[in-house]
């Protein structure tokens, strides 16, 4: 029986093992992912006696992307837990994309005993060192009496400043020793960590005066506003200056779609107008968001004529991919709070009516615009989704076409409705990301829309869902190509499809063949019918949508080329093209 | 453009690593890195000689406060700082006018730290342009062996870096 209580006053004998398990009570944390293996398996002997649920997945990376979409889904530390050697090295995608995106996770391995480190162990690997750029802090604990402060310290990192994942590598011999142990409920201090949290007030001076001469202001709303909880006070800052809002792919839901300053997202799939409103803008308000390659385009055309306010709470965000002109490094629900005591109404309305007036064209350009040609195109079925769903639906993405139709298509009015691989762009992210949102949130529906190539990649952690009955709507936008490398192939590469058809087993089947519904549409008529049968059906289903083999993610902004040179849909879709997939 | 940027760690296992790669990562080149103690146990001084803008010495500033272990970091480009470097060179003295090599060592204020029938090693101490300077002076004379430490570095006058502050 687990026997914790909040504080302990006498200390008691415990293994390392049962220190594990004790800390992470101590730390809130309900649902841990994982696979075991020799070197943890201490830890999971002393797992049965404490209230945290263990899921097994089907391969580490499922845990690591589980503990992720669970971080992402619940706002709390997603945990995953693996043995040394190829447990570690397994888990390393899913701890460079939480990496990438900021995400608070802890990962705990079991490494071989410390005796044998550097001896080229059975199962050692220097996990250590091979997760070193790609965690935010990593322990490596050789003996019991240091598990309790990494442990601490870990959970501390993951989730304060920018949050990221942080690994604890234990020893197997660190996990059987005893001590007498008490936990110790004193914050914990580290002097080389500072996350600067006090707004800097003379910056906050230079971007109202920025503010003040602006005519033609654009926020540009990032992830960091989910973090912060900034919600409510990005939303009266637009409304004050009367600023238009662009979004970032993972700043979506950061911001209500439905608001009438929303312009839609930013970027090499952003809306055009939303692209030129930032090329003609004259001053930027960077929220959160850290200038990737991807929402820029060119960074030397970049909004030449715009000054940048760029709020962030990450020091080496600042002047790393654009210069700021005022820069205020700090938690960004404080800056804005500091911002609406000083800044004044502003009316922006030639300006937003002038961003409105270059949605004109657009619209035509829209696939759910051109009549109805007998074929499914992707876009429809996630706009049906979004519809069906009533925009609440928690959506995992995977990465690729079907992820920037997502974003485009379902439009998120809450924060963590939308959960994707951004930085990193993992194929395989959006199943086990799913299972782990629906562990984090199980009242809320959620929705994983995959595509045919990244399903097939963590396709096995349909198991997983299996066998913990859990509830995810698998929507797999089935091309029969590895679609957005195939979209570049002919856009930029002549047509020369290389390695990019795919023929995938019967998607029905293999659900079937895991005892879960699987259903599948072929054309727009069908999709209503098959999401909503989805969605009253228990457990686990999979929609096999045969889409569109050639469609292509529009507009698109080439890589490096200038935000406002995209490329747009034409208004005829493309010919068709018929692959060698088989008919299933 | 030099930099010498100059950091307080925590002295525990893989801070170096740690460091270095952060350098590796963000495609920054080291000209120099020294590692040593303080007059605090537990927390050591790195000095770290960029060649790099001043914006990209900032960019290495802020990654290296991203550290857990890096306590304080000091750009003294930006201050006036005392910098020396030290090397040790193995002449060859076989075939040589002992006169004019030992008349080389005075000029240079190199020291004889060691002699053996066939070299002469020579300890060099001062700011690196210096250690440079003498160095190109020993070429021609044959130079066999070298080793420098790399620079290390302080500020000048009263303001310090202090570890006692993190003790």
């Amino acid at each position: 029986m687990y026997a914790g209580s909040a504080h302990w006053v006498m200390a008691m004998q415990r293994t390392g093992a049962q220190i594990i398990w004790e800390c992470l009570v101590h730390e809130g944390v309900s649902t841990v992912f994982g696979y075991p293996g020799g070197a943890i398996l201490p830890a999971y002997d002393a797992m049965l006696d404490y209230p945290v649920k263990h899921v097994l997945v089907r391969h580490e990376q499922g845990a690591s992307h589980m503990a992720d979409g669970y971080a992402r889904a619940g706002g709390g530390v997603g945990v995953c837990m693996a043995t040394s050697g190829p447990g570690a090295t397994n888990l390393v995608t899913g701890i460079a994309t939480a990496m990438m995106d900021s995400v608070p996770m802890v990962c705990l391995t079991g490494q071989v005993p410390s005796k044998l480190i550097g001896y080229d162990a059975f199962q050692e690997t220097d996990i250590t060192g091979i997760t070193l750029p790609i965690t935010k802090h990593s322990y490596l604990v050789t003996r019991v009496e240091d598990i309790m402060p990494a442990m601490k310290e870990a959970f501390v990192l993951a989730k304060s400043g920018r949050p990221g994942p942080v690994l604890v590598d234990i020893t197997k011999d660190a996990q059987q020793a005893k001590i007498d142990w008490a936990w110790d409920p004193s914050p914990v201090k580290l002097r080389g960590y500072r996350p600067k949290l006090t707004v800097p007030q003379s910056e906050i001076s230079t971007a109202i005066d920025l503010l003040s001469k602006s005519k033609r202001p654009v926020i540009l709303a990032g992830q960091g506003i989910l973090h912060s909880g900034a919600m409510k006070e990005v939303r009266q800052f637009a409304e004050r200056i009367n600023a238009p809002v662009a979004m970032t792919l993972l700043g979506l839901g950061g911001f209500p779609a439905s608001h009438p300053l929303h312009i839609g997202m930013m970027g090499m799939h952003g809306e055009s107008w939303v692209n030129h409103a930032i090329q003609e803008a004259d001053l930027l308000i960077a929220l959160g968001m850290r200038f990737d390659d991807r929402v820029t385009g060119n960074i030397k055309t970049y909004a030449v004529n715009a000054k940048k306010i760029h709020i962030d709470i990450d020091p080496s965000e600042i002047n790393k991919n654009v210069q700021a002109d005022a820069a205020i490094v700090a938690d960004l629900r404080e800056a804005l709070k500091d911002l609406l005591d000083v800044v004044k109404p502003a009316n922006h309305e030639p300006w937003l009516s002038y961003i409105a007036s270059m949605k004109g064209t657009s619209a035509v350009h829209d696939i759910q615009s051109l009549p109805d040609n007998g074929h499914l195109y992707a876009p429809h079925v996630i706009n049906d989704i979004w519809r069906i769903t009533e925009g609440k639906a928690i959506v995992v993405t995977d990465v690729g076409q079907h992820q920037m139709w997502e974003a485009q298509y379902y439009h998120h009015e809450t924060p963590r409705t939308l959960i994707t691989s951004g930085g990193l762009g993992t194929m395989g992210f959006g199943l086990p990301a799913a299972i782990g949102a629906k562990m984090a949130r199980p009242d809320a529906e959620v929705w994983a829309i995959v595509g045919d190539g990244g399903f097939q990649m963590t396709q096995a952690e349909l198991s997983t869902a299996a066998q913990e009955g859990v509830k995810v709507n698998v929507a797999v936008i089935n091309n029969g190509y590895l679609g957005m490398v195939r979209q570049w192939q002919e856009f930029f590469y002549d047509r020369r499809y290389a390695a990019t058809p795919l023929r995938s087993p019967d998607f029905v089947k293999i659900a079937e063949a895991h005892g879960l519904l699987g259903l599948r549409a072929e054309k727009r008529p069908e999709v209503l019918d098959v999401v909503q049968r989805a969605r009253q059906a228990e457990g686990t289903v999979l929609i096999d949508f045969r889409v569109e083999q050639e469609d292509s993610v529009y507009p698109m902004v080439p890589a490096g080329a200038d935000l406002d040179a995209m490329i747009r849909r034409p208004q005829q879709p493309s010919v068709l093209v018929e692959t060698g997939a088989d008919p299933i | 453009m030099h930099h010498t940027l100059v950091a307080l760690v925590e002295d525990k296992p893989g801070v170096l690593n740690r460091v270095a790669s952060l350098f590796r990562r963000r495609a920054f080149n080291i000209e120099s890195l020294t590692v040593g103690r303080t007059d605090v146990p537990g927390i050591s001084r790195m000095t770290m000689v960029i060649d790099s803008d001043q914006v990209s010495a900032d960019r290495v500033t802020a990654y290296l406060y991203k550290l857990v272990n890096v306590l304080q970091v000091e750009d003294l480009r930006e201050v006036p700082a005392v910098a020396r470097d030290l090397a040790l060179v193995k002449v060859a003295v076989a075939g040589h006018d002992r006169a004019h090599l030992l008349r080389v060592v005075d000029e240079t204020r190199a020291h004889i730290v060691d002699s053996g029938e066939q070299t002469m090693t020579l300890e060099i101490t001062g700011e690196p342009p210096h250690v440079d300077a003498v160095i190109s002076r020993l070429e021609p004379l044959g130079i066999v062996e070298m080793v420098r430490t790399g620079q290390v570095a302080m500020r000048r006058g009263d303001t310090t870096l202090s570890a006692a502050q993190y003790s």
